[in-house]
């Protein structure tokens, strides 16, 4: 029985459709999550390394653009200060919805080493919403790997289709 | 300096005469300004006291002189003495690639005197003195461009000053209702640990 029948089976049968409209929309959203570079600091390295070709991300369908318009989840990877907040705003804020927001290493999660500083944020929590924390100083490219299958569940869990759209 | 313990991995008998040959010299030259060699553990220093009105002339003979042919700036910095009777300094460390000898030149200042700017000479000295000014507030006159380098485009306030408190004066969120980033009074939820009985004003 082909996947069209099933499904007409189902509707048929039961009557609802949404959860498996939900369940094909986070397929595929989740199968194809590009990521805007977003390198701060070191993170970015292991960023990187999780992207090059012993963890290569390609095989989960995530490409790094170097643009917030054809991107769908940001990985905030490294120290963000002061004077670079009001961009981060404005490039998270220049992607299309739905969007995500991965928080990678101690000082994108919290400050980190740089937490009583005068010129950094405490947090990148602060100037945009986040989906994931990953904690490392820097974590390394299988923490980065973990955050973003993290990431792929919560999607599973919580993504509807309608989820995403017009919140701040 | 003797020749023995870690120092002597570094520094020379060798190293230790051009030093002799370069005081010589700076005696010679400089009379008038006041000389330091500072015996250290690893390497010996020299350093020559300037005042900010002769540091221009000061600067380029140390620059043009073929015996002295300090070509190369290697690095600019401010320092704050809040206890001095001039609580600010700027310091400068050259090198003569020819010579293979290094001095350093200190400027003493008071609150709100003016050095010269010394990209005339170096022209490396540009970012390096945006920099002194931004984190002491020392002002250079003759600079081409005096703007601040690295902290944010409004801060307010020289963040390497002792009294500065090193957690800023500000800290950004983003607001939803403004829909922009705002700058609020910094506000920490745990406060910062007091190390070797450091008092806070």
């Amino acid at each position: 029985m082909g996947m069209i029948e099933e499904v007409t089976r189902q509707v048929d049968d039961r009557g609802f459709m949404l959860t498996s409209v939900d369940t094909l929309v986070n397929w595929a959203r989740t199968s194809s999550m590009w990521p805007m570079t977003f390198g701060l600091a070191c993170c970015a390295v292991e960023m990187m390394q999780a992207g090059a070709s012993r963890y290569d991300l390609d095989r989960f369908g995530i490409v790094f653009r170097g643009s917030p318009r054809q991107s769908d989840v940001m990985i905030v990877a490294g120290t963000l200060t002061n004077k670079m907040a009001p961009v981060l705003r404005k490039l998270y804020e220049q992607m299309p919805e739905p969007r995500w927001v991965i928080s990678m290493g101690s000082c994108a999660n919290g400050g980190g080493y740089y937490h009583y500083g005068y010129a950094t944020v405490r947090g990148c929590d602060r100037i945009v919403p986040v989906d994931v924390y990953v904690p490392g100083c820097p974590p390394t490219a299988e923490a980065l790997l973990y955050g973003i299958l993290q990431l792929h569940k919560k999607i599973h869990r919580v993504g509807t289709l309608s989820s995403g759209w017009g919140e701040v | 300096m003797s020749g023995s313990g870690a120092g002597a991995l570094y520094w020379s008998e060798k190293q230790g005469a051009r030093l002799d040959r370069l005081e010589q010299l700076l005696a010679l030259r400089y009379s008038h300004l006041t000389r330091e060699r500072r015996r250290q553990p690893l390497n010996d220093a020299l350093i020559l006291h300037v005042e900010a009105a002769q540091l221009r002339e000061t600067m380029r003979l140390l620059h043009d002189d073929a015996e002295l042919d300090f070509k190369l700036l290697i690095d600019l910095a401010g320092v704050h003495y809040p206890d001095r009777a001039r609580p600010l300094e700027v310091v400068y460390q050259l090198l003569s690639v020819h010579h293979n000898h290094r001095l350093r030149v200190k400027v003493a200042l008071d609150e709100g005197d003016v050095v010269p700017s010394m990209t005339v000479v170096w022209g490396n000295a540009s970012w390096y003195e945006r920099e002194v000014y931004e984190m002491f507030g020392i002002l250079f006159s003759g600079h081409p461009d005096l703007r601040r380098l690295l902290t944010d485009y409004d801060f307010d306030g020289y963040p390497l000053r002792k009294d500065f408190p090193v957690e800023g004066r500000v800290e950004v969120r983003y607001d939803p209702g403004l829909k922009r980033v705002v700058q609020e009074p910094t506000q920490l939820s745990v406060p910062n640990r007091e190390f070797y009985g450091r008092q806070r004003s």
